[in-house]
Parts: C-alpha cells; structure tokens; sequence
C-alpha cells in the first residue's frame, strides 16, 4: 500500500477540522501518517489516530508556530526523504499554502492545488480532480514522475468521519531546527471574528453582498443572524468596500462553507463568490434582480427588496418563537 | 529601495473562461486579456513603498509576446522599467517551471523586496510565490493585508482566518498581498504616455540558463480529463408581494431549521 501523509493543523493541541477531512480521504488511498508541528502537538495523536492515522509524527518545537513555513519545510523535506511517502496531502489553508509551494519547490516535486478528490490513478500514480471556473468545470491533473506528489485541498472538500477501535503510534521528534536563516516571524496575533458560531463551522449561513446599500444596512444580515443563531457572511464586494472585515469573506478568495441553509442577502451570485458556497444543503436568496446568477442555485429565491422582505422575516421569525 | 513586482496577463475574468480542448489548458487565444486584477494590488503595493522609501519599481513578467500590455500597464501606474521573459519552450508551463523562471529573471536585478499577488484570478493555485521565496532562499511573508517597511525590515498583517497576525522579516524578502491591502491607481495620461518610452527587457530561457528545466518539457504534471460539474439544479423563485418573509419562515420551519 502506498504511504499517504498528511499534514496535520493543530490548535492548542486539538487538530483542526481540515486535519480530520484529509484523514478521512487518505485512509482510502494507502497506508496513512500525520505530521503534526508545534506546541502541543503530540497531544493531538489520539484524534488524529481516530481518524485514520497509524503513525503520528509530532515535533512541539515552537518555531513551527512562530516562524512562516520554513522550520516545517526542513523537518518534511527530511522526513520525506527518509520514509519516500507516495503522496502528501496539505489543507489549502494560509500555513498549508504557503508549505506546500516551498516543499514542492525544494524537492522539486508536482504540487497540484485546489483538489477536491483524489483517487488512485493507472501505474501507481493519482487523478486529482480541482474545480475551475466557479465550480463549473472540473479538471483531473495526474502528477509524473517517482518522487512524492503534493496536493493541496480544498477545505469541506470531505466530510471527517471518525473509525472505531483504530489509534496512532505516535512518534516525537527531536530533530534541531534553525534559526540561524532569516524568515518571517509572527510577532503578535489580533483576534477579528464577531462572536457567535464560526462560518466554517456553522449550520445556518446568513451572507450579505453590496444589494445591501450600505454598512449602516449590514445590521439587518446581523439581526436575522443572531435571530436564527447563524454564522455572518459577506460577499467580496461588501469586504472590500471595508463594510466587514476580510474574516468574514466567502468565496474563492475567502472561506469554502458547507452548512446546511445558507441565506444570500443582496449577492448576485458571480462564479467566485458561489465556488465558495454552493456545496450548502440549502440555498435562499433574496436579490431584486430576477436575472441575478445566484437564482440558478437556490432551493428558494425570493425577487423582492432587502429592506423590506428581510426586518419581515427577522419579525416572523421572532413572532414564530415567542 | 529596489522593488520588484511581479505579474500575469490572464483572460478578462469578467469574460467566461475557455479551454483549449487538444491541451487541456486555459487559452488565452481570441479572448480579451487584462492585467490580473489581484496583481494590480501587487503593482500599488511596490509603487507605495518604492515612493515612500526612495528606489524603483521592476516589473517582471513571463508569458506570450502581448504578456507586453500587462507589463506597460504596470509602468503607465509607475514602474521603472520592465522584464518580460518569453519563449516558446515555455507554453504549459506549471507553477514550478514559472517559479524557477521568475527566481531566475528576479535575481538578475537589484532587488531588496519583491511583491506578488496572492494567488492568480484564472490559475488560484497561490503556489508559485512561495516556489520563487523557496527557490530564492528568502522569508515569505504571505496574505498581506498591510505592508511597511522600515529599518532593513518588512512587516505585515498577514490574513487569518480568525483575523490577523503581524509577521516580520528582515529584507530582502517576498511579500504576497491580498485584494483589501489598497486601491490601486488608474494610470494618469502622464503616465500612460511615459510608460511608452520606458525600457522592457526581453529574455528567453537561455538567457537565464535555464533550457530545458522550464516549460512543457519540464512539466511535473499532466491534465487528464475535463468535464462539466453537476449542476445545481434550480429551485422555487418567487416575486415579494409582502408574502415572501412568511414563505421563507415556512421553509425554514420544513427544513427544521427553526
Ligand atoms: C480573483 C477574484 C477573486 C474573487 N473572490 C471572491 C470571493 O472570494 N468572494 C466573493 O464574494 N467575491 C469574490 N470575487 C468578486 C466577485 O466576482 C463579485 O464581484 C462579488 O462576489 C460581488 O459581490 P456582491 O454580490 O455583493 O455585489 P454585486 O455583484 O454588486 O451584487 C449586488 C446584488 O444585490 C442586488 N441588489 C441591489 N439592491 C438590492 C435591494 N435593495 N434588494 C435586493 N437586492 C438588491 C443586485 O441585484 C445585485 O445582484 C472575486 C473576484 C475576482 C476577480
Ligand atoms: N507568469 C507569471 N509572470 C509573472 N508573475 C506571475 C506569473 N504567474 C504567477 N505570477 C505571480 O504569482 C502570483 C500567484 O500566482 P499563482 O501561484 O499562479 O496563483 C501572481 O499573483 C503573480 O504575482
């Protein structure tokens, strides 16, 4: 079987949920290792181990969380040599992104980047399928070559699902790092998500776009928000006009969603905002315009005026409650 | 302060995408090409920091002749002077064999920053930056969404996904910048007419030593199959006759969302 790594994003010692998708994937493909860096790292192996992992490398230098890319990229470009894994699988995440280019670049290995599957190709190889324009169309890349391929997916691309009585051998490792290179390290970190439930992790969306008006509008999307207990959303349009910040940000440039209703406000739909969105469960728009591209998606699409429909509905629903 | 951008020509994104169906590849024959629209943020970036700090902007470019247009748009906005790397050698280049180009074509200026975008509009693999730092031996210094430099060092807010992280480097360094880091300028008249005059060095991949270990020849990947995506398939659209709030609240209600 072939030996499939992934690379494993912690927090605090819990992996992220990107780390448990590409578990769930990579146990279909082969024989499946998790590298996980930084403090607390090792104190993940249990999950990962539920997930899939039969070996979890863990190394809880704190380098790997102070400095950008370049501690991981030694550590992996020597593992990789030492253990020649067939494919590796990174998150296409801000830490995942910028590993994985480095790596490919110094062992000179294919990367191919927003996968959504991937599945074992003719003579050994792998056929990873990535979405191009929005979603529309989908191309298979087969990487060449005996070295190791790097992919990177696409986060919700899969759904973690746990395994029962499976636990990882865990392995530290103490191998030195440098810091004798110049690099990029993270002085401070500044906390910008509004309250209430994350956008990665919730069921109920509630997005709104430049059909808005205005930031003073924004507070309707808000209000019908925390009235349904969603996550907040925006459109790119609304992010670079500075009515919300980048976090909030859907789509091609900002974050993949899944939950299972999501509530267009104002959004025309272009491709780069809907690649970001469309594997909801439920889509609902509310835009003026019946033309708008966003009505191709809905389960229900509703033509009328914002201001109007969406206090009405924010009313209904808190009328529904009480 | 010697600033290198670099750009992409690509399809006009707000024209529908094309591929060519013999390579498999994003064509860019008979549809409008622009400037990326993420490296004009790129190109207002490197003309900021090259005007507060004194120095030049080059701007590099690899891609077929009229790649050209892109980089005098960079100059009508301000740029110094321009590289633009073609050969025929490099058509289906993958973002390796572009990272290697432009380490290469880089190096050969003076540079003490280098600014890209963060990840091309057609392409979005987001993979060659990090390739070129590599390649390059330099700090990365990702996802800007502010960008100062001071002291023989460059800092930035770098995007998160629960807000942002101020990450430092001493230069030289590559920085990648996001869509929200600035607005860039229109090119005033002054400028477009300058940009005309202004030198564009051409180079092949001989003259950065690099036949053979570029291109389609060096290609570290192969597409195999293109196909369409299941469509969504559309669902119920109603006009607001002063009904529709109610509407949605019993959807919601079937969907047991509420
Ligand atoms: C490289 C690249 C990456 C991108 N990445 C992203 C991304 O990650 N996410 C993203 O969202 N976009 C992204 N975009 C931008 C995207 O192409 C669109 O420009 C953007 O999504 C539009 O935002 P919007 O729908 O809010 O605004 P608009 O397109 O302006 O739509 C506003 C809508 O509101 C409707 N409206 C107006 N007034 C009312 C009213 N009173 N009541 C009801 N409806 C009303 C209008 O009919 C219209 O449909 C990207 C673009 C590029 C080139
Ligand atoms: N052919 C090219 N010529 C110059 N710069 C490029 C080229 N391809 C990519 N880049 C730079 O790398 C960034 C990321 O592109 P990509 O990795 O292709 O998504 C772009 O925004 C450009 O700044």
């Amino acid at each position: 079987m072939a030996a499939v790594w992934v690379f494993a994003e912690t927090t605090d010692g819990k992996p992220r949920p990107i780390a448990l998708e590409l578990l769930t994937k990579a146990r279909s493909l082969g024989e499946t290792s998790a590298i996980a860096l930084g403090p607390g790292a090792a104190q993940s192996a249990e999950a990962l181990g539920q997930y899939g992992a039969g070996v979890v490398y863990a190394h809880e230098d704190p380098a790997f969380s102070e400095v950008l890319a370049q501690p991981a990229v030694d550590l992996l470009a020597s593992l990789v040599q030492k253990h020649k894994p067939a494919l590796l699988l990174f998150g296409m995440t801000y830490d995942g992104r910028d590993i994985a280019s480095r790596l490919s670049a110094r062992l000179g290995a294919p990367l191919i980047a927003n996968a959504t599957d991937i599945g074992p190709h003719a003579g050994g190889s792998w056929a990873v399928v990535s979405p191009l324009f929005g979603g529309s169309t989908l191309v298979t890349t087969v990487p060449k070559g005996d070295g190791p391929a790097i992919v990177l997916v696409r986060p919700k691309a899969f759904t973690p699902e746990p395994l029962t009585g499976s636990a990882a051998r865990l392995q530290r490792l103490t191998d030195p790092v440098d810091r004798s290179r110049p690099s990029a390290r993270v002085v401070r970190r500044e906390t910008e998500q509004a309250q209430g439930p994350r956008l990665e992790d919730a069921a109920i969306i509630v997005s709104g776009g430049r059909g808005l008006g205005g930031p003073e509008h924004f507070k309707l999307v808000d209000d019908l928000a925390a009235q349904l207990g969603a996550a907040v959303g925006a459109s790119r349009a609304v992010v670079d006009a500075g009515w919300k910040p980048y976090a909030f940000q859907v789509g091609q440039t900002g974050k993949t969603v899944k939950p299972s209703v999501y509530i267009a406000i104002g959004i025309s739909g272009a491709m780069q905002h809907t690649v970001g969105m469309k594997g909801a469960r439920t889509i609902i728009a509310i835009n003026k315009d019946p033309e708008a591209p966003i009505f191709k998606l809905v389960d229900l699409g509703v033509v009328g005026d914002v201001h109007k429909v969406v206090p009405q509905l924010t009313e209904e629903l808190r009328r529904r409650k009480a | 302060m010697n600033v290198v951008v670099c750009v992409k020509q690509i399809p006009d994104p707000n024209a529908p995408g094309k591929l060519d169906d013999a390579t498999r590849r994003l064509t860019r024959d008979g549809v409008d090409v622009v400037l990326d629209p993420g490296d004009e943020h790129a190109v207002e970036a490197a003309l900021v920091v090259a005007e507060q700090h004194g120095g030049e902007v080059t701007v590099v470019s690899m891609g077929p002749p009229r790649a050209v247009d892109a980089i005098r748009k960079a100059l009508s906005m301000g740029a110094a002077r321009g590289v633009h790397v073609q050969d025929p050698a490099l058509q289906n280049s993958d973002a390796l064999s572009t990272a290697r180009v432009l380490a290469a074509a880089v190096k050969a200026q003076p540079f003490d920053l280098i600014v890209t975008g963060q990840e091309s509009t057609d392409g979005y693999s987001g993979a060659v930056p990090g390739q070129m730092a590599e390649l390059l031996g330099l700090p990365l210094l990702s996802f800007a969404k502010k960008l100062t430099v001071e002291g023989g060092k460059v800092l930035i807010h770098r995007q998160t996904d629960e807000g942002y992280d101020v990450v430092e480097a001493p230069l030289p360094a590559v920085v990648t910048v996001t869509g929200g880091i600035n607005e860039p300028r229109y090119p005033s008249l002054r400028g477009i007419m300058q940009s005309k005059n202004k030198e564009v060095k051409q180079l092949a991949l001989k003259d950065l030593g690099l036949d053979g270990q570029a291109g389609g020849s060096a290609a570290t990947q192969e597409v195999v199959a293109l196909e369409a995506a299941q469509a969504r398939k559309a669902g119920r659209v109603i006009e607001d006759k002063g009904e529709a709030a109610k509407e949605i609240a019993d959807f919601l209600a079937g969907l047991k969302v509420i």
